[in-house]
């Protein structure tokens, strides 16, 4: 796949990095190749907040990491909803899957390693609001 | 009954269904550190037996259709990152690309969107999936028995440092740990580091020490010919 002009699909801009942890050596700069993703709501970089909401259902989005603030590390694209492909739909619309990136220590108050350590996982935008 | 509950709708649907056969990606998971069977692993080896018994299928039917699951995909990731090391130019394109450079290779990955991340001095890269067991089995076949289980899922996001220990990786403090929860649409595997004694290697050298684990990023390769 040939690299995309979109600056949003970009993964980690330097700044991203050196707020959590210094240089992570992965990517930098380097164009994502994964589906674009124009109508959305956020880019790589910014801070966002995950929805605490604990609705029943199949939901891909972690508990433990629902209330907790972290950054854009990547735009993954547009995918089938897991949500309602988990009940037999077709999962339309898409929806956008960001891969978020947090400290551990803003995910586990009691992280017992150190401050620089990091967790990210695969947040659909449906689940992510502004922080 | 101590066993957890089961979604078994969420189970059903989520599996991938690749035509002639189904991939039960997001399958709940059978403890099998402990504890009893879940509902779904009951539910299944019923469904076996009235099978079995009704003359629909024989047990030497399924155990040849799971040997051939091994053979669709076995573990290839060993080739995959063992290029990456030589070739400079293909890690980059696998780090930008997963799924494009396995097909370079011949790698069909199919449904699975696959994000290389690469060891370094600085950072040292784990993959779990907290929620059930994605893994990007096209790639590295099965996922091992400690993978699934429920011990390694709830620990390695919560104290990776202590469960890598385990697996006789420590790591110091100034390398930042960096856990990927693969709970979704992607699939990831781990670029190790190179070991320095490895120069001059050829690629099927360099294939014999990436191992499972280490592309997992619960071990680190070492300078070792078989």
């Amino acid at each position: 796949m040939s690299p995309t002009p979109d600056p949003g699909l970009r993964r980690s801009d330097g700044a991203l990095d050196s707020r959590l942890s210094g240089n992570h050596g992965t990517l930098a700069g380097q164009p994502s190749s994964y589906t674009p993703a124009p109508g959305r709501r956020f880019n790589v970089g910014d801070r966002v907040r995950v929805k605490r909401s604990f609705p029943p259902g199949h939901r891909r989005t972690p508990s433990y990491v629902r209330g907790k603030a972290g950054e854009i590390e990547r735009v993954c694209g547009a995918f089938p909803n897991p949500e309602e492909l988990a009940y037999g739909f077709d999962g339309e619309p898409k929806k956008v899957l960001y891969r978020v990136r947090f400290a551990q220590k803003d995910v586990w108050p009691s992280y017992g390693g150190p401050e620089q350590d990091i967790i990210e996982m695969e947040i659909y935008e449906h689940w992510l609001e502004p922080a | 009954m101590a066993h957890e509950r089961v979604d078994y709708y969420a189970a059903k649907k989520h599996a991938h269904d690749h035509g002639d056969h189904v991939h039960d990606e997001h399958a709940p998971l059978n403890e099998h550190d402990n504890g009893p069977p879940s509902d779904f692993e009951i539910m299944s080896r019923a469904m076996q037996e009235i099978l079995e018994a009704k003359g629909v299928v024989t047990a030497d039917e399924i155990r040849a259709r799971m040997e051939q699951f091994e053979e669709d995909f076995p573990y290839r990731g060993s080739r995959l990152v063992a290029r990456a090391w030589t070739d400079p130019a293909f890690k980059a394109r696998l780090l930008a690309d997963g799924k494009a450079a396995c097909a370079e290779m011949g790698i069909d990955l199919e449904v699975d969107r696959l994000i290389a991340v690469e060891n370094t001095p600085e950072v040292h890269n784990v993959i779990v999936c907290t929620l059930c067991s994605c893994y990007p089995r096209a790639l590295l076949g099965m996922p091992p028995t400690w993978y699934k289980s429920r011990n390694y899922r709830s620990r390695v996001v919560f104290e990776p440092r202590a469960v890598l220990k385990e697996f006789g990786t420590e790591l110091p403090d100034n390398v930042t740990v960096r856990v990927h929860d693969s709970n979704a649409d992607m699939r990831y595997v781990v670029i190790p580091m190179r070991p320095a004694q490895t120069q001059g290697w050829s690629e099927d050298e360099l294939a014999d020490i990436l191992t499972r684990d280490t592309l997992v990023g619960v071990t680190v390769p070492h300078a070792t010919r078989s």
